[in-house]
This record gives structure tokens, C-alpha cells and sequence, in this order.
């Protein structure tokens, strides 16, 4: 239903960013998510960045999940 | 040749027919079974079973990221011949060209076959050329034919593969059809992202070198990997089971697969195969593999079992397992 | 691929299996709303690695599958115009409307294109001035931003001839239906991690202040889904029901207030009907007053009457009351090559994964 990928913004020109998906680049329109910076990571569906990706969180869910499946 | 464009008079057998012929055909391709420009070519230097094979190339966009048409035709059929263990000799070219096509872009279709020929060291002995009015063919359809001589003691088919034997792949899958889909549709994307169309003549023949007891080869081209190996076990009667953390695929085509929804076992390949051996060999081919450069990135990619008789089951990232089925219909770039 | 490959780790795939075995006593049914969870839960072959008393029952979260013969039959009529160019996404071509297909009309000649993005049709329409570039418009509230953010562009350039045909539909108000009918029993729900990285948790809060029924809002890689089953099982096990996040990487307790506002700047809510579920009321999407111009409603056609084909079980299978082994049509009339109803048609469609990866193993 949501096919959306997360991919790293490599260059941002106005409402528009270059965003790189394992070495793959797509442009995308940051309408809808525009504090973005470069360096950051972004969530791309159908050729918008629709929300940015919580790093912090993300390594934070993998430590945790590597507890839950280890101990 | 004066003019840039294809005319429908440069199909009719008269005087630009010839002209086409001797201006930019032979220049190219020339051969002394091609030289006499006979009706039909006389080939004597026959070393052993025949095989045949034939293939047309109607690929839009004509020119793409590695390569174009022109190298696509001629390898496409010398890989079939490759497949059954056939060492290529003669191709035929035939041309449609819709009035009005480049004089200039066909030449440099006909350079990348000849460029093609050389490397995988065939001849192209004969060939047709015909012209039809503007609307009545997509630009420029291209048909081959090829001849070969199967080496001795060789017999690869889709019917030997048995319960314990390996299989493996010769490089990363999925290149070709996300380089033309990439440029057919402008989907935008940037990066390394390059057909991998190439012969592999040279490469079938180390590997037989290293094993004459091959039992299949296979070149994954429309419908991929799973495809072609979900023929093999339905030709064999056998299962075959994947290991998914093996195959070998390159980030940029994960990256487009996943933007896009398409699966990569299902792309195209224009310069791959899939060998399947007796185990014990199976070491022996892989080094032999990754000894030529068209086998560099080879892998084991699986093995033949005598369970879920043609089937083919992949063994997932996370240790599950799902069937993978033969393509049905054509995947589309899905948003969903 | 960062943050895509560390969702994939088999050792912690493994253990999280481990843990809901340990976890998991009571038999339950969980729902799996979105189409793309129906696919990964098959892709990675998780199903058959939890234990046989969770049943994870696939939902109407499939856009392509919920879109009535009608939306269908009007976006073919207008593709027979001579004037129109139509834009869709790929999902939509092979649909089986009452008596044709988008993909049979474009081997027709039908002039239909098929775009990644909405903002394809916008470069469609300004490419082709002399024609009516109609956009049909598909998607639950992930892609209803972008949809609604191409109208505003379109409507500040003042581009005439770019047209939206709404089939768009909102997620929630689809739940709360099914709730209340209840045809099918569901313990609990794994809610769609994109739709809810625009919406946030709160309009989904009614599943658990209302309906008592837990539910967690999870990603889409291997290990999303096993820690969202585990969460799950945990609230289930233990008599809670809240709505939980564990997609927590993107989704925020208030979603995207930018994407929810242009929504609202485009469109407003409108009843919608839905395959197999009816008219549901608030579930789709209409254009603003303001943008009437666009609506591709108003363009004049013939559309014919349309015609559900009988013995099709898509409706019941859509709210999980049937499995697609059920359909009489099932692999016999009704296959990936020659599709009766959507669910066999979109890849995410609960007839086409069956048939996909559920064939016989034994």
C-alpha cells in the first residue's frame, strides 16, 4: 500500500532534494517535509520525502531488539 | 552514402539495396563466407553436432546504458548457442528498418555487432535487410540466427539436473532490465546502473574445461533467475531450493527493486548464466568462474533436491522459507 | 542499504521468534490492515515460522483491491477520449474492471501512461497542452500528500488541463466499519506504518478506547513485524489494548502536520465506496470547491452499468471473513494471468500472495 523507502539526502536545491537509496539516486520533492537537511535520512514515496528518519531512535529500536532476541 | 535517413528504396533490391550492402554491411562484417554475397552462405568448416537457435530483438529504448541492439542481438544468440555447450560459429543478421531510421544511429548499431562478433569470435555470413513505411515497425527490428558445433562428450540440457547437485550463478542479476527500465521510463535515476550484455562463450568454455560432466546451463534473460530455474525443475522433475543471502545482487539494483517493488530474481539478464553440476565438481566451477571475467562475482546459489518436485523454494534473509514461483504477467513499477 | 538491512538480521529474527513462542499461549487472530505487510509477512516466509495458533487474517488495506468495477470503468471511458492522456500508477493497469482493463485499453491504442509519481501527470499535462491529462488518483493518507500536493502546484501554476480522479480512500473510518459489523472475530490489529507516518497515533486511538482492541503501528522490514507480533501477543496475554508504536523511526505520535494540512487544503472528506466493505462514510476523498475545476467527474463520458463478476469473493476476503482457498474461482477461473477480481491482480492482494507463496508445499 505504502511502498516507501528510506534513503540518505545527498544535495537539496529549493523545494527539491537528491536522495541516494543504496548508491541510487532519485530526486524528490521536500513539499511536505521541508526542515530537512543534508546528511539526513528520509522516508521517499511516490517522489516525496514524507517524514525523516529518527536515527537515534532507529539504533535505539536495533539495541533493543537485540537484547529482546539474545537474553 | 549521401543521405542520413533510411528510404523505403534502400529495401528493394536495387541500386541503394546494394549500396546499403556494400557501403556499410560488409565493411563491417567481412569474411570469406560472407564475401560472396551468394543467396545463401557455404559453411565447411563443421567440428561436430549441430545446433541452431534463433532470436529477434524488438528492445526499446535502441541504445541504453552497456550497450544497444546491436550487441544485444549478437550476444543473445551466441549465449543460446553457449547453453547447450555449442562452440558459436555463424550468425545471420536480419534487419527491419522502419523509412526514415538514422543512417547515422544505424551504423553505430551495426559497429556494436560487428564489435560484438569479434569478441565473441563468430562471423556473420549472411543477412537480410528490408525497409517498411514510417509507422510500420518500431524503428528497427532485428532478427539472428546462429550456428554452432556442441563439443564432444558435452550434453547440457534442462533435463539432467538431479537431487544433490549445486547451482550456482555467474554474477549479479538484474543489471540489464533496471539500466533499460531506468532509461525507457526516465524514472530519474542516476548511478552506476549498466546492462550487463555481454558474451559468454569464453566463460561456458573454462567451465567445461573444469567439468565436462556440466549438466545444465542457463541464461536467465526475460522472466530472470526464477524463471528459467522453475523450467528446469519442471524439465527435470526435481526441487530446487535458493538461499537468498547467496545471490549475488548489486545495492544499486536492491536500491531501485525496493523503490520501484520489483523482485530481482524475476529482472532480465543479458550476460549471466546459471550452471547446475554434480556437487563434487561444484568447488572445480566455481573457481573456474570467478577466473574469468565475465564470472568474477560467481556464486553457489543453491542446490537440487528430490523433495517439492518442480518447485522452486527460497530459503529466506531470516531463515523462513517461500515458493518462488515462474513470472506471471509483467511486474510493473508498483507505488503500492 | 542503511536502515534496511538491520531490519533483516536473521539471529534477531531468530530470537524475536523465540520470544513470542514463549510469549504466546492463547489461539488469536490478528489483522494485518495493509497490503504491504500481507507481502512481507510472505516475502520473509514468517508465517510459517510463528506458532500455529496466531492467524494472521489480511485486511481491506490494499488500495487496488478496494477499488470499486466503477472507479475502473469510468477511467477507462475517459481513456477512450480522444482529448485524454491518462496518468496511473503501475498497481492499477492490470485491474479487471466489468468488461475491460487499463492494460487492455492501452493495447488498444488507449493513450494511458504509467507514472511513479503524481507529479509525473503534472509534467504529462504541461508536456501535452492540447490534451487532458487525467490523473487517477489511488492511495490510502501515505500517498494522498503528494496527490494533494500536485493539485496546489498545479492549481498555483495555472496549469488548465491536469484533471484528479479520486479513488482515494482514508484508513481509519474503513477499521471502524469493519469493527462494527463483526462479521470476523480479530484480537488484534498491525496498523500500517506509512499511512500512520502521516496520520500519527491519535486517529487510530478508537481501536482500543472504543473497541477494546489492542493494535501496534509497525514498520515493514522482518524484524517490524516480529516485534510488532510480539507486542501484540504480549497486550493480548496480559488483557490490555492500547495502541502502541513500534515503528518508532518514523512515526510520530503526531504524524506529518504538513502532509495532513495539505490534505486538507485539497480535499475534503466524502463517503467512499469500497469493495466488499460499501459505502463507508469519511473514508474518501473529494476535491475542495475550490478546486471543482480539476475534478475529472466533470468531463463528459458514457460509462456502462457496472457488472460484479459472480462467485467472486474479493468483498469477504477483504474483510478476512473468507481466505482467497475459499473462492470457487480460486486457481481455476481466477489466476495471476487472467484475474477475475483485484485481490488476484495486486501484488498485494490477499489472492495473488496466496497464490504466489502459498503454493502446495507438501
Amino acid at each position: 500500500m505504502c511502498l516507501s523507502v528510506p534513503g540518505k539526502v545527498v544535495e537539496i536545491q529549493n523545494n527539491m532534494a537528491k536522495v541516494e537509496v543504496g548508491g541510487v539516486i532519485r530526486e524528490v520533492s521536500i513539499d511536505v517535509c521541508p526542515d530537512v537537511t543534508v546528511g539526513e535520512y528520509v522516508l521517499i514515496h511516490t517522489g516525496f520525502a514524507i517524514q525523516k528518519l529518527d536515527e537515534k531512535e532507529a539504533l535505539e529500536t536495533l539495541a533493543l531488539l537485540r537484547e529482546l532476541a539474545t537474553f | 552514402m549521401p543521405e542520413g535517413k533510411i528510404l523505403l528504396a534502400h529495401g528493394s533490391g536495387g541500386k541503394l539495396s546494394h549500396d546499403l550492402v556494400s557501403d556499410i554491411l560488409l565493411p563491417r562484417f567481412s569474411n570469406p563466407f560472407l564475401e560472396p554475397l551468394d543467396d545463401s552462405a557455404r559453411i565447411t568448416n563443421q567440428e561436430g553436432p549441430l545446433a541452431f537457435t534463433t532470436d529477434s530483438y524488438v528492445i526499446n529504448p535502441l541504445f541504453f546504458p552497456g550497450g544497444d541492439i546491436g550487441k544485444l542481438a549478437v550476444c543473445g544468440t551466441v549465449n543460446d548457442l553457449s547453453m547447450v555447450g555449442a562452440v558459436p560459429s555463424c550468425l545471420s543478421l536480419s534487419l527491419i528498418i522502419e523509412e526514415g531510421f538514422s543512417i547515422e544511429l544505424l551504423e553505430r548499431i551495426l559497429s556494436s555487432a560487428r564489435d560484438a562478433a569479434e569478441e565473441a569470435s563468430i562471423r556473420i555470413v549472411t543477412g537480410d535487410t528490408k525497409v517498411v513505411e514510417h509507422g510500420a515497425a518500431d524503428q528497427l527490428f532485428i532478427t539472428t540466427s546462429g550456428i554452432g558445433w556442441i563439443r564432444k562428450g558435452v550434453h547440457l540440457s534442462g533435463v539432467n539436473a538431479r537431487p544433490g547437485d549445486t547451482v550456482l550463478v555467474s554474477g549479479f542479476l538484474g543489471d540489464h532490465e533496471i539500466a533499460v527500465l531506468s532509461q525507457r521510463e526516465g524514472f530519474g535515476f542516476q548511478g552506476e546502473l549498466k546492462s550487463d550484455c555481454a558474451p559468454l562463450n569464453g566463460l561456458v568454455g573454462r567451465m567445461l574445461e573444469a567439468c565436462p560432466t556440466l549438466r545444465c546451463l542457463r541464461d536467465p534473460t526475460r522472466g530472470g533467475l526464477a524463471t528459467s530455474l522453475n523450467e528446469i525443475a519442471s524439465r527435470s522433475r526435481v526441487g530446487i531450493v535458493l538461499e537468498e543471502a547467496q545471490i549475488p545482487v548489486r545495492e544499486s539494483v536492491l536500491g531501485t527493486c525496493e523503490l520501484l517493488g520489483l523482485d530481482p530474481l524475476y529482472l532480465a539478464n543479458e550476460g549471466k548464466l546459471i550452471a547446475i553440476c554434480p556437487p563434487q565438481e561444484a568447488e572445480r566451477v566455481l573457481e573456474a568462474m570467478r577466473a574469468h571475467p565475465s564470472g568474477k562475482h560467481a556464486e553457489i546459489i543453491g542446490r537440487v533436491t528430490e523433495e517439492n518436485p518442480k518447485r522452486v523454494t527460497l530459503q529466506t534473509l531470516i531463515g523462513g522459507h517461500r515458493v518462488v514461483d515462474m513470472l506471471t504477467g509483467t511486474q510493473y513499477p508498483r507505488i503500492c | 542499504m542503511k536502515f534496511i538491512d538491520e531490519f533483516r538480521n536473521k539471529e534477531i529474527a531468530q530470537g524475536l521468534i523465540r520470544r513470542i513462542f514463549e510469549v504466546s499461549a492463547r489461539p488469536i487472530h490478528l489483522m494485518e490492515v495493509c497490503g504491504t505487510h500481507t507481502v512481507s509477512f510472505f516475502r520473509y516466509g514468517i508465517r510459517d515460522m510463528l506458532p500455529k495458533h496466531i492467524r494472521l487474517l489480511s485486511g481491506p488495506g490494499c488500495p487496488v483491491c478496494v477499488t470499486p468495477n466503477q472507479n475502473i470503468d469510468l477511467a477507462i471511458a475517459l481513456s477512450r477520449r480522444d482529448d485524454v492522456l491518462l496518468a496511473t500508477f503501475g498497481d492499477m493497469m492490470r485491474v479487471p474492471g466489468s468488461t475491460s482493463s487499463l492494460q487492455k485499453e492501452k493495447a488498444e491504442g488507449r493513450r494511458i501512461r504509467i507514472v511513479y509519481s503524481p507529479l509525473d501527470s503534472l509534467r504529462l499535462a504541461k508536456e501535452n497542452p492540447e490534451k487532458k491529462v487525467v490523473f487517477l488518483a489511488v492511495g490510502f493518507e501515505t500517498t494522498s500528500p503528494a496527490i494533494a500536493m500536485t493539485l496546489l502546484k498545479a492549481h498555483s501554476e495555472g496549469i488548465q488541463n491536469l484533471y484528479f480522479l479520486n479513488s482515494q480512500k482514508r484508513v481509519p473510518p474503513a477499521l471502524r466499519a469493519l469493527l462494527q459489523s463483526e462479521k470476523v472475530q480479530i484480537h488484534g490489529f498491525i496498523l500500517p506504518g506509512h499511512v500512520c507516518t502521516i496520520l500519527g497515533r491519535e486517529p487510530f486511538a478508537f481501536l482500543s478506547e472504543e473497541f477494546k482492541r489492542p493494535a501496534v503501528i509497525a514498520g515493514f522490514e522482518p524484524l517490524d513485524l516480529l516485534q510488532a507480533v510480539w507486542m501484540l501477543v504480549n497486550q493480548v496475554e496480559k488483557d490490555q489494548a492500547s495502541v502502541e508504536i513500534q515503528y518508532t523511526r518514523v512515526v510520530r505520535d503526531q504524524g506529518n502536520p504538513v502532509a495532513v494540512s495539505k490534505m486538507e487544503q485539497a480535499f475534503q472528506q466524502d463517503e467512499a465506496l469500497w469493495r466488499g466493505l460499501g459505502w463507508i462514510p469519511g473514508s474518501g476523498c473529494r476535491l475542495k470547491d475550490a478546486f471543482s475545476s480539476m475534478d475529472a467527474r466533470r468531463i463528459e463520458v458514457d460509462v456502462e452499468p457496472p457488472r460484479e463478476h459472480p462467485g467472486c469473493l474479493c468483498g469477504e476476503i477483504l474483510q478476512a471473513v473468507r481466505t482467497p482457498p475459499e473462492c470457487p474461482l480460486f486457481k481455476t477461473v481466477c489466476h495471476p494471468d487472467h484475474p477475475v477480481g483485484p485481490c488476484m491482480v495486486s501484488v498485494e492482494g490477499a489472492c495473488f500472495t496466496y497464490f504466489k507463496y502459498e503454493q502446495t508445499q507438501s
